[in-house]
């Protein structure tokens, strides 16, 4: 693969998580701690979700709209 | 040492020296566990994190989150720049190698015709989002405020206002849901596969609006780039939605048949 064919930025973590906790190899047995199961972390995500949307909150500045 | 193993992915044996300075989560070094013609890619986890509370507790925490979810893709991306990579689900620990050896042993088949499947091919996300104009719901603004007249007309009015904000909004979803379709089979008429992925809440991030559709092509990935340039001239000619294009991901949407229920 070709890692510059799109523009290289920073990743959102939520496209991350999009990926990681829902997409690759799931395994079964014994011998895996498959712990991200996306409601597992979903707290987290809510607190990480929150704080990234503070900065640019729609509403506050649309009064004089 | 009876550190615990974190497994990255699963590849096609490569030059070893390109993983070397790779490092893992904790910043562990990587190695590989090798079996036949594949190499599970590896690193060391302290003990204490080795057992399921204390990982799960790990993860609970937003900053440990993306620490591991930010190596585990770097790893993973490395890796794939240079041989074919299945990548592992975040956070797949095994007791030790030997325990990792004997996964390798067992999924064998799978972990080839998978492989094979997806040798050359990356992902592409694709978001949808709708925009609100009134996304500040609640207040009127100065212009559409009534003035002068009794509370009765005023409580009338402003529910007027409510109602239809309300259809203007599901008019609006209605709308672009229908354009993500639309937009949605001209992209999968380009790829290999394609996998819908939930939607993400909108209220929760700085999102350009609200996400109506989410999903994940695969193509060789020399066809990467056309498929998202695609994407993005879609969404430019369509002013009801924003589209926004992430990847070249490693096939992470892809590993299983599982997936299929997962839309």
């Amino acid at each position: 693969m070709s890692p510059a064919a799109l523009p290289a930025r920073e990743i959102a973590l939520v496209d991350l998580l999009d990926r990681l906790l829902a997409g690759g190899i799931v395994l079964t047995g014994d011998i895996t701690l498959a712990i991200a199961d996306i409601d597992m972390v979903q707290i987290s995500l809510r607190a990480l979700i929150t704080s990234l949307g503070r900065t640019t909150r729609p509403g506050v500045a649309e009064r004089d709209a | 040492m009876s550190a615990a193993s974190y497994t990255y992915a699963v590849a096609r044996p490569f030059d070893p020296t390109r993983a070397a300075g790779l490092v893992g989560v904790d910043g562990a070094a990587i190695h590989l566990v090798r079996h036949q013609d594949l190499v599970a890619v590896v690193s060391p986890l302290a003990p204490a994190d080795a057992d399921e509370t204390a990982l799960r507790a790990r993860l609970e925490t937003l900053a440990e989150l993306e620490a591991i979810a930010r190596t585990h893709h770097r790893v993973v991306a490395a890796v794939a720049a240079c041989t074919p990579t299945l990548p592992f689900r975040l956070a797949t620990v095994h007791r030790s190698d030997d325990r990792v050896a004997q996964l390798l042993r067992r999924e064998y088949r799978r972990f080839r015709e998978t492989l094979d499947r997806l040798a050359g091919s990356v992902e592409v996300g694709v978001k949808i989002y709708v925009q609100h104009a009134d996304a500040s719901a609640g207040a009127m603004s100065v212009a559409e405020r009534p003035r002068g007249s009794g509370s009765a007309r005023v409580g009338r009015d402003y529910l007027r206002y409510r109602r239809e904000q309300r259809d203007r909004r599901q008019h609006a979803w209605r709308r672009a849901t229908a354009a993500a379709e639309q937009m949605d089979a001209v992209l999968a008429g380009l790829a290999i596969d394609r996998r819908q992925h939930r939607t993400q809440s909108a209220e929760l991030f700085a999102a350009p609006g609200e996400n109506v559709f989410n999903a994940a092509y695969l193509v060789d990935a020399g066809h990467a780039e056309e498929l998202a340039a695609r994407a993005r001239r879609l969404g430019a000619e369509n002013p009801h939605v924003t589209i926004e294009v992430t990847g070249p991901w490693p096939p992470y949407s892809f590993t299983g048949s599982e997936h299929g229920e997962r839309t």
